[in-house]
């Protein structure tokens, strides 16, 4: 154990391998009391992420043809030029992921030896998935496998030898039966171990080297075995600057391009007016019902939304599974599964693809994406994950969500494309991608109260990653301090949903998103760059 | 009429603590009881600590240095909050109950937790503790 100077640190619970450092947490922190409220913020990537991101606001209001023009070029051109690099390194932190999982470093614990869980599984895999990937699983759910289905039954077009198509791999012209598997392998391949894994890696490395080895929980700890002292400098701030404008921007433009489908939905139940009115009305919803979730903490907030969130979902997976087509759902969960595995290989490959559409504007912009969110959802999960082994961790990281989404896909998107194959069900293809889930669930019994719960998950879910979004975002600026004042979170919560009111009606949601979509690539480098330092930090502990 | 005073300590704010942790000495002289200081530290690592480990170590270390400064019985007692800005109130009332104190001498406002937004901790331990609870104005 340690001696009794000041600057012996003594092992977490447990053996553990401490770095040793001199740099001191909320060193660069500055306190200040703004009239009644005292706040703690590091210097200066407080300063700068808060200044950057109103700018890029300006920017994209007052130019908005430039700015609009500069992001719908620059996006495509990531996804077309480095569609290989994504999808090659993406397929690496699989490989990566399940090597750690038989590793001999499996057993490591995170936070030392003797670390207990801070979380129940439940608790634990709840607040995870809501952070993760939620709304996603609401809107995409039915329509990506319809989509793959319906392009896949199209077959192979082509132009001058290059594919016009959107359909996966070699398609399936004219055979419904091997185009819905086609596209439930597609769809699961998008939700499942890649986007799971791109999480893991980062989440496994922010605990490793937080709670392992003593360094801030903030994205810059990652890369102390690469930078060293430096990320307490420029470097450091760079990287946590990027994180939290990523982190940032990615939610409001979410939470701005949700509020529409929200719109969309409670149209179609109760007849709400579509329109900015409406939508800024329930950004403030979302927006409000997220503050009174971090205001009240971790525990008291986030997990026990996290946790009706996740009762709810259940609930309507298993309604779907019942009353839909059960038989069908089952067999088709296992030969989706199946599917999955078959065509992982090809799905996968990042060179010489015929499927350009499909690999580079689904396949590409997906892995953007994903990485694009890896930093607020990796930190949050990190956050929760104390006193889990790596292997346990990458487990429930990585390899449970995969199958819960399997499910998911299996019961909504199956459920879905059966209705059009053997009931001929049209409205479900007609459908804008907003109301494709409650067009599917109006052809089910007890359409109205399904459609309901629906909604109200829509809306449960983006409350979920906002108010997640907002501690990360708060811990981040505060130098990796998760204790700092309450007006800080409250600050980047509401400013979340402000500049996510302000885009909406200056327009310009579409452009930072795919800005957003942008810094995909420099955190894959990131993530490469973290797999490393995984290495590395495991190593030098003391399993 | 008191055994076992439980002070709250903040080892980032020891400096402002003086006047509460003070009065807590003083009436465990006077009625011969123990005290046991109650640390509240996030499993993440912070500006006093790493890991909740080096946390009860300082913690203990510090309980020590003034049990022998002032000659009387201290003790050290960590607990660990996952979110310490806001689950600071309910984490020192369980510390309440698994200390088994019959008094809380507490100093108000420590600076930068939640006190700005709620203005006391104090208060809320005050209303919901089972055992006799002193606030003192720092």
């Amino acid at each position: 154990m340690a001696d009794d100077n000041n600057q012996g640190i003594p092992a977490p619970e447990g053996a553990a391998g401490v770095i040793q450092t001199d740099y001191e947490i909320g060193q660069d922190n500055v306190e200040i009391k703004v009239g009644p409220l005292g706040i703690d913020i590091h210097n200066p990537v407080f300063l700068i992420s808060g200044l950057t991101i109103v700018a890029f606001v300006f920017y994209t209001l007052a130019l908005p043809e430039q700015s609009s023009a500069l992001f719908s070029w620059l996006r495509p051109a990531l996804t077309s030029n480095f569609d290989w690099f994504f999808i090659g390194s993406a397929d690496f932190f699989v490989i990566f992921c399940l090597f750690l999982i038989v590793s001999p470093w499996r057993k490591i614990r995170l936070g030392g030896a003797d670390a207990t869980p801070d979380y129940t599984y439940i608790g634990w895999f709840a607040m995870l998935f809501a952070a993760g990937m939620g709304i996603g699983l609401m809107f995409y759910g039915v329509s990506e496998p319809l989509s793959h289905f319906a392009s896949s039954v199209g077959g192979v077009t082509s132009e001058g030898g290059a594919r016009t198509d959107w359909a996966p791999l070699g398609a399936a012209a004219g055979d419904n039966a091997t185009a819905a598997r086609l596209g439930m392998a597609a769809t699961i391949f998008h939700w499942g171990l890649h986007p799971w894994a791109i999480y893991a890696i980062v989440a496994l490395a922010l605990a490793l080297f937080s709670f392992n080895k003593g360094l801030p929980l903030t994205i810059r700890s990652a890369f102390y075995p690469i930078f060293g002292d430096a990320v307490w400098g420029w470097v450091g701030h760079i990287i946590d600057t990027l994180a939290v404008f990523a982190t940032l921007f990615g939610l409001a433009t979410s939470l701005g391009f949700g509020a529409t489908q929200a719109n969309a939905g409670l149209n179609e139940l109760f007849g709400m007016p579509v329109g900015t009115t409406s939508q800024v009305v329930l950004i403030t919803v979302i927006t409000a019902i997220a503050l009174i979730s971090v205001v009240r903490g971790l525990d008291g907030g986030v997990k026990i939304l996290s946790e009706i969130n996740m009762g709810l979902a259940a609930l309507l997976l298993v309604f779907v599974l019942l009353v839909g087509p059960t038989m069908a759902i089952l067999t088709g969960f296992a030969d989706s599964l199946l599917a999955y595995f078959q065509y992982l290989p090809a799905l996968s490959n990042p060179i010489g693809r015929e499927d350009v559409n499909f690999s580079q504007g689904w396949t590409a912009f997906y892995w953007a994406w994903w990485i694009s969110w890896s930093p607020f959802v990796g930190m949050f999960i990190a956050r929760v994950s104390r006193g889990r082994t790596v292997r346990e961790f990458i487990i429930c990281v990585l390899l449970i969500p995969s199958l819960v989404c399997v499910l998911w896909m299996s019961v909504f998107g199956g459920t879905a494309i059966q209705q059009v194959i053997q009931d001929g069900y049209t409205a479900v293809t007609d459908a804008p991608l907003e109301l494709k889930l409650f067009k599917m669930l109006d052809a089910l019994p007890l359409a109205s109260i399904t459609s309901f719960i629906g909604i109200i998950l829509v809306i449960v879910f983006f409350v979920t990653s906002s108010d997640s979004g907002s501690l990360v975002i708060d811990t981040i600026t505060a130098g990796g301090k998760v204790d700092a004042p309450v007006p800080q979170r409250v600050f980047w919560c509401i400013f979340e949903g402000a500049v996510a009111i302000v885009l909406l009606l200056g327009g310009g949601l579409g452009a930072l998103q795919a800005m957003v979509i942008s810094t995909g690539l420099p955190f894959t480098v990131v993530l490469l760059l973290m797999c490393w330092a995984i290495v590395k930090g495991l190593m030098s502990e003391k399993a | 009429m008191f055994k076992k005073i439980m002070t709250p300590v903040d080892l980032a704010h020891i400096g402002d603590l003086g006047k509460g942790l003070q009065c807590g000495v003083d009436l465990a002289r006077h009625y011969n009881a123990s005290i046991i200081y109650v640390g509240v530290t996030s499993s993440a690592p912070s500006t006093t600590a790493h890991n909740p480990a080096e946390y009860a170590e300082k913690l203990a270390k510090f309980a020590a240095a003034q049990s022998k400064k002032y000659g009387i019985k201290i003790e050290a007692h960590a607990t660990i909050s996952h979110d310490p800005t806001t689950d600071l109130d309910d984490a020192l009332l369980k510390a309440v109950e698994e200390t088994g104190a019959d008094l809380v001498v507490m100093t108000s406002h420590l600076p930068n937790l939640t006190d700005y937004y709620w203005p006391s901790n104090g208060g809320k331990v005050a209303a919901h503790a089972a055992c006799t609870v002193m606030v003192v104005r720092g």
